[in-house]
């Protein structure tokens, strides 16, 4: 029993946590994760994530999570986009996060795998996303999983 | 993007190295197989040697092996031993009224080396086995020049 005033450890991770549809329940261990990587804590911005992407269209939006609503070991999140500069659907992923002490182990390569499945499953044939230059850790991580750069460059402009 | 002849010796040997950890392969075997000066190779050997990349195993059925961590060391790493990749031209310094010019060239060839040391950082040794493995550039249909060259000796 844990004595009063202490926060109670938390539960071990779970070695092979399943995948499945994030439900609002989650959203907590969501923002606890992030936080957790980013030292950020973005409340607003994840809740607002799980109604557009995982209370919605949810044949075309993919938000998936691993482990227990009180304690979220990853999660990812993606869309079929189409038609932007032309291009045809594919599956686009914007977020991956795998709480560090249980990288390198393989669940990062699952809910990549499990996203790809459900993109496929929607009709795509191809997966995109954006990374920044200098984060050489999820850069590689999208490298492992055999992405290489596709057709588009990306721009950007300060506004002054 | 050019690479010194060192650099790609080094490429060819660490990932025909790494695809087998456990076996050692002579610097001659390797440099007939890529058709490469051995005796060039024995030095870059003995420079990724010092590196802790690869052991030379002495003796009898000696050679070399892989010794470095295939999932951690990328290929920026292996070209850094050699050269520092950059696109950037070796433009002379102009006189003050040409500054303007020059900077800007530097700033758009700056915005290359910024992709290509992403890219190189970002694929480690293990993902380029991966990658060799998948044979991607068929399914592109891309003409690489191994393989305009191969093609060329073919109709010859």
């Amino acid at each position: 029993m844990a004595r009063r005033g202490r926060t109670q450890p938390p539960p071990e991770p779970d070695a092979d946590p399943a995948i499945r549809p994030a439900t609002l329940a989650d959203v907590a261990g969501v923002i606890a994760l992030d936080e957790e990587v980013t030292g950020l804590r973005k409340a607003a911005y994840w809740q607002d994530m799980f109604e557009r992407y995982g209370a919605r269209r949810r044949d075309q939006r993919f938000f998936l999570v691993a482990g227990e609503p009180a304690r979220i070991d990853g999660f990812i999140i993606g869309e079929v986009r189409a038609w932007e500069f032309g291009s045809p659907p594919a599956g686009w992923i914007f977020a991956v996060q795998v709480r560090p002490r249980l990288r390198v182990r393989g669940l990062g390569s699952r809910l990549f795998a499990a996203v790809c499945a459900r993109f496929r499953a929607a009709g795509v044939d191809r997966v995109r996303t954006m990374v920044a230059r200098d984060n050489a850790v999820i850069h590689a991580f999208f490298r492992s999983q055999g992405m290489m750069a596709g057709p588009f460059i990306e721009l950007e402009m300060r506004l002054d | 993007m050019k690479l010194q002849k060192a650099t790609v010796f080094a490429l060819y040997a660490v990932l025909e190295l790494a695809a087998a950890p456990g076996r050692q392969r002579t610097v001659v075997e390797i440099a007939e197989k890529y058709g490469i000066s051995a005796h060039h190779l024995a030095k870059v050997l003995r420079d990724l040697g010092r590196a802790g990349i690869v052991d030379a195993v002495r003796g009898v059925g000696g050679g070399y092996r892989f010794t470095g961590n295939a999932k951690r060391l990328t290929l920026m790493d292996v070209i850094r031993l050699f050269e520092e990749p950059s696109a950037e031209a070796d433009l002379p310094l102009p006189s003050r009224d040409g500054q303007d010019i020059a900077e800007g060239l530097r700033f758009v060839l700056a915005e290359l080396d910024a992709q290509t040391g992403a890219t190189l950082r970002s694929i480690s040794l293990s993902t380029m086995l991966k990658l060799i493995a998948r044979r991607p550039w068929e399914s592109q249909g891309a003409a690489t020049p191994a393989r305009r060259a191969q093609a060329g000796r073919r109709s010859r």
